[in-house]
């Protein structure tokens, strides 16, 4: 018993990245209609940033916070020079772009760190505490604690804020929102930013566990994309839900089902993905689209 | 002198002339109406005049401002705001934030008093505050057109455009609607001026009425004379040939 807790506590912090991953993903497909591809290697690229500014010096929190802003400049900056050029062209034609963002920002971090493996500081202790016999990783809690206040700090942006009041006004119908006065474009820039903001806390966050390699969020992007479908993908509240539930329930299956291991907790993802979309394919908080013809 | 001046507004669409050489006026604090058959082009000139169309030549002056040099997010700042034919609201959002969607005008980016107070207010007027904070999706059809005039009216404009204000609305609510667009004209201080099929409501309530049929205006005047123009009857019944 102790040790089921135990699983359910650290496939919530596994689960808890997914999520962040995964918002970032439905934060951007609810305002242009696309998937993100690049998503993961944005991560990648700010956690990179947060290695080098950790080797010249800098202590953790600093860090953290400086790259947090690099993310969210560097997000407005991929939307205003790469996506805005096609933003009104066929949705293939911008998932084709992001899948090239992600080839050239995969291939730049090689180019910059070098393709050897790199081992990421965690900011919390390596250490352990027990609560009634279970044994809990600080490392765990940690993770979860940070992805989820971010999580909430959005969604109090998004709920409180007229910029967030706005940015939801665009992600439902630009041309209405134009006409009152909001900048579109800008809007849209700004949710690539916080989705770049949410992607450095997911990488950040995965690295003292994954380490720190050009391709340590390819697998973790597959993982957020179930998380995403399998939450709905239009739902922000649904992509953390949907995180948190892969995370658990992949620790779970690995653990205790033998044939899973660890080598099947990927094709385990991939299964929840292409049960979900054959299922339920507006996932579980997600909305039925309904064309009219 | 004249709040709106369109003059000579022209736009196509490929090789169909949607408007061609319109010009018209809306003095202050009167209300216009535009009619004319199904595409005549009135929803293109709103479109023109709001900025969502491009003219491919002639002007919008407002206020003595030409509106066609003005940015299409600037539009609703010079004073201009509308409603939409097939009401284009946020329907996942509350009442109370779609209105505040409306006053992005006039609001800082963080700290939202002053529109919230200016929505509430808004809402208040047009006795919609019970719904303040109900989601949009699953009104009827008849409460979200309010909802989108006090969306529009929270810019607090000058000029207030509405397309098919009636269209939709059950004969009882077309009854109070002409009552309310004249309330709205008083208590906003407003122009309005207003696309409409529902030919009482037009005769009732404009102070001035434009006619459109295939891109060209072909009569103006008061509601009294509109209705008795050869033209206006012919582009609405058609000539005698193709009538028999």
């Amino acid at each position: 018993m102790a040790e089921f807790a135990q699983q359910i506590v650290s496939g919530l912090a596994s689960g808890a990245i997914y999520a962040s991953l995964a918002l970032a993903l439905v934060l951007i497909y609810r305002s242009t209609d696309v998937i993100n591809f690049a998503q993961g290697e944005m991560a990648t690229f700010t956690t990179y940033t947060a290695w080098s500014l950790m080797h010249h010096g800098m202590s953790y929190w600093p860090a953290f916070a400086l790259t947090l802003a690099i993310a969210f400049a560097g997000g407005v900056a991929v939307e205003r020079v790469v996506i805005r050029p096609v933003e009104r062209r066929p949705e293939l034609v911008i998932v084709i772009v992001t899948i090239g963002l992600l080839l050239t920002i995969n291939a730049t971090i090689g180019w910059i760190w070098g393709a050897d493996v790199k081992a990421f500081d965690s900011p919390f202790p390596n250490n352990t505490w027990d609560v009634h016999s279970v044994t809990i990783s600080v490392q765990d809690v940690g993770t979860l604690g940070v992805c989820l206040l971010t999580v909430f700090l959005l969604w109090g942006f998004f709920r409180f804020t007229t910029v967030g009041l706005a940015m939801r006004a665009v992600a439902i119908n630009p041309n209405a929102s134009r006409l009152l006065a909001v900048r579109v474009g800008w809007m849209l820039a700004l949710g690539w930013g916080l989705a770049a903001v949410l992607g450095a806390v997911a990488g950040m966050m995965a690295a003292p566990t994954v380490f720190l390699d050009p391709s340590m969020m390819l697998v973790i992007l597959i993982y957020a994309f179930a998380a995403a479908v399998l939450g709905g993908i239009d739902s922000p509240a649904g992509a953390v839900v949907g995180g948190l539930s892969l995370g658990v329930v992949i620790n779970l299956l690995s653990r205790y089902v033998n044939f899973v291991g660890t080598e099947l907790r990927l094709p385990t993802a991939l299964a929840v993905l292409l049960v979900v979309l054959i299922i339920r394919p507006q996932g579980l908080f997600g909305h039925k689209v309904v064309r009219r013809v | 002198m004249a709040l709106l001046e369109v003059d000579q507004v022209t736009r196509r669409f490929g090789g169909i002339v949607a408007l061609s050489d319109v010009s018209l006026e809306l003095e202050e604090g009167t209300i216009g109406g535009l009619i004319g058959p199904n595409g005549a082009g009135k929803t293109t000139l709103f479109n023109v005049i709001t900025r969502m169309y491009k003219a491919d030549s002639g002007r919008v002056v407002f206020d003595g401002r030409n509106l066609l040099r003005v940015r299409p997010t600037r539009v609703i700042r010079a004073g201009v705001a509308r409603t939409f034919q097939n009401v284009a609201l946020f329907p996942s959002m509350t009442v109370l934030d779609n209105v505040l969607v409306g006053a992005h005008t006039r609001v800082r980016p963080f700290g939202d008093r002053t529109g919230k107070a200016l929505a509430r207010e808004t809402l208040e007027a047009l006795t919609l505050s019970p719904l303040a904070d109900r989601v949009v999706a699953g009104l009827p059809f008849g409460t979200l057109k309010q909802i989108e005039l006090a969306r529009a009216l929270v810019s607090r404009p000058r000029l207030l455009l509405l397309d098919e204000p009636a269209g939709g609305l059950n004969h009882e609510e077309v009854g109070e609607l002409g009552g309310l667009i004249r309330r709205i004209r008083k208590d906003f201080d407003l122009t309005v001026f207003l696309v409409e099929h529902h030919m009482n409501l037009v005769m009732s309530v404009c102070d001035r009425v434009h006619v459109l049929n295939f891109g060209q205006k072909i009569a103006e005047g008061t509601p009294a004379e509109v209705r008795a123009d050869p033209a206006v009857i012919q582009a609405y019944l058609g000539t005698d040939s193709a009538a028999a």
